[in-house]
């Protein structure tokens, strides 16, 4: 099965760079060891909800607009793409992910075509 | 008869077909198809040698009837598929017990508590949906959604049948012991068939876990409680541990729960169900020893850092020493709102002396107790209060 783990961060963008170059390699270190893990098949980093379009379809029109889908204090910030027999895995994993700390990781099956 | 073999059987089999055929809709199917069956041969053909085993069988073989059927269906071919396509030579080997595997599938924490509960109620206690929703007073629609939804997301999301790792393990047991523990107290509350059904879960557990000293405290604790279902209400209304009628006392389940502590304390344990069902058990003396409880109270609270513990471990403090130290550990507390609180600084109060405060504190317990029997219990000591004081 695949999973998607979704990473939702509780970080601010100024809270990010208020940490030291330390803390930062050694939470940069975390995410490098997570993605090098068996299982990990993929994932990827997002730009910050800053840099966020919203599109939306509504009888025909197209309503763009600025920022992510919903204002809420914890923002996508990227996601795995993990491989695994059974949910525990993905589980184990998510758990590592320095963003469980602080924010939250969502463990979602993705449908097989 | 048959029906005990039923009540026994149906968690072992349904564990069995699950594991078997992987999808809980259909082992359920085919599990209740095999038992029809049986309650129709049985009384007329006498019991087979092994019931579980020939459940298992008859059961097996109905879900291939099933799915053979749909894949024909599927097909639009029109091959005949024998209707009764039930053997009757059973295989042993079939027969393994997987209610372990489905007992932690269903604790699985990635399911809600309260589907955890209501599925392992459904699937190894093999109560109905409609006695599951009554037990936790939902409307049977909810539950039977609740239900649906857990076995949906048991699929979908890939929760494993298996008994965890290691290194899952001790974390997923607690989390199996929690669920059979709380199903046992919202049966002692009142429903009887549900602390009956959690005391059965509890025994299959210290059958299949032998060495777990925690699964056989758990089960001690909980018969040790049971013992004293019979005196704890009289008149619907609760009856205090130093007023109960010993003689109603289950001595059976006395002796099966003291027996079971033994072995927990034998295998090492110290764990917070060893605790509480050592407790338990002092409780039951003739002579309490309260400085003893008070002790194992400390060990306890340490373990747990819960507020409640130290609730009960004053309780045990104004025995063994005096109510000035029992009440001086409340004040300590921070349990905004628990009517138990109240009700104990209240009692405390009156041996006190200071009436005025504890009739204050019965009135908040009151404000705050939901409890049928709780409700009389409070309302007649600040009855008794304030004649005292007139």
């Amino acid at each position: 099965m695949k999973y998607a783990l979704l990473i939702y961060s509780h970080t601010t963008d100024d809270e990010w760079e208020a940490l030291s170059d330390e803390e930062k390699g050694a939470i940069y270190g975390e995410y490098r060891a997570v993605s090098e893990s068996p299982n990990v098949i993929g994932g990827h980093q997002l730009e910050s909800a800053a840099t966020a379009t919203t599109v939306r379809v509504k009888d025909g029109e197209t309503v763009t607009t600025d920022g992510p889908f919903m204002e809420t204090k914890e923002v996508l910030g990227g996601l795995f793409v993990v491989d695994a027999d059974d949910i525990d895995t993905a589980l184990a994993l998510a758990e590592r992910i320095p963003a469980a700390r602080t924010g939250s990781v969502e463990v979602r099956p993705i449908v097989e075509m | 008869m048959i029906e005990d073999v039923f009540r026994l059987e149906w968690g072992r089999v349904l564990a069995n077909l699950i594991g078997f055929l992987g999808d809980f809709d259909l082992a359920e199917e085919a599990a209740q198809d095999a038992f029809a069956i049986a309650a129709e041969r049985w009384p007329r053909d006498g019991l087979p040698d092994n019931p579980g085993a020939w459940l298992t069988t008859t059961a097996r073989n109905r879900a291939i009837d099933r799915i053979r059927r749909e894949q024909v269906l599927a097909r639009k071919t029109h091959l005949l598929v024998p209707d009764e396509a039930i053997e009757e030579e059973v295989d042993d080997t079939v027969f393994t017990d997987e209610r372990l595997e489905l007992l932690f599938t269903c604790c699985h924490p990635a399911l809600a508590l309260d589907a955890q509960v209501a599925l392992t109620l459904r699937t190894l206690g093999g109560l109905t949906t409609d006695q599951i929703a009554r037990a936790f007073l939902v409307p049977e629609p909810t539950m039977a959604q609740r239900l649906v939804r857990a076995k949906k997301k048991i699929a979908a999301a890939g929760i494993p049948f298996r008994v965890p790792p290691a290194h899952l393990l001790p974390e997923r047991l607690r989390a199996v012991l929690a669920i059979v523990y709380l199903v046992f107290n919202e049966g002692y509350g009142g429903d009887n068939e549900l602390a009956a059904e959690a005391i059965r879960l509890g025994r299959a557990l210290a059958e299949l876990m032998p060495d777990e000293s925690e699964v056989h405290a758990l089960l001690a604790l909980m018969l040790l409680h049971d013992a004293r279902r019979d005196a704890r209400l009289r008149d619907g209304e609760l009856v205090l541990l130093a007023d109960q009628d010993r003689s109603l006392w289950n001595e059976d389940r006395i002796a099966e729960g003291r027996s079971s502590l033994d072995r927990a304390i034998a295998l090492g344990g110290r764990g917070p169900y060893v605790l509480q069902a050592a407790i338990a058990s002092l409780h039951l003396d003739e002579e309490i020893d309260w400085r003893q409880i008070a002790a194992l109270y400390v060990q306890l609270s340490r373990l747990t850092g819960s507020p409640v513990v130290e609730l009960n471990r004053a309780v045990a403090v104004a025995e063994a020493v005096d109510a000035e130290t029992a009440l001086a550990i409340l004040d300590q507390l921070d349990l905004p709102g628990y009517h138990c609180l109240d009700s104990t600084r209240a009692d405390l109060l009156h041996r006190l002396g200071r009436d005025e405060e504890a009739a204050a504190a019965y009135r908040r317990a009151l404000a705050g107790a939901t409890a049928a029997h709780e409700r009389s219990f409070l309302e007649r000591r600040l009855q008794e209060l304030q004649g005292e004081r007139r």
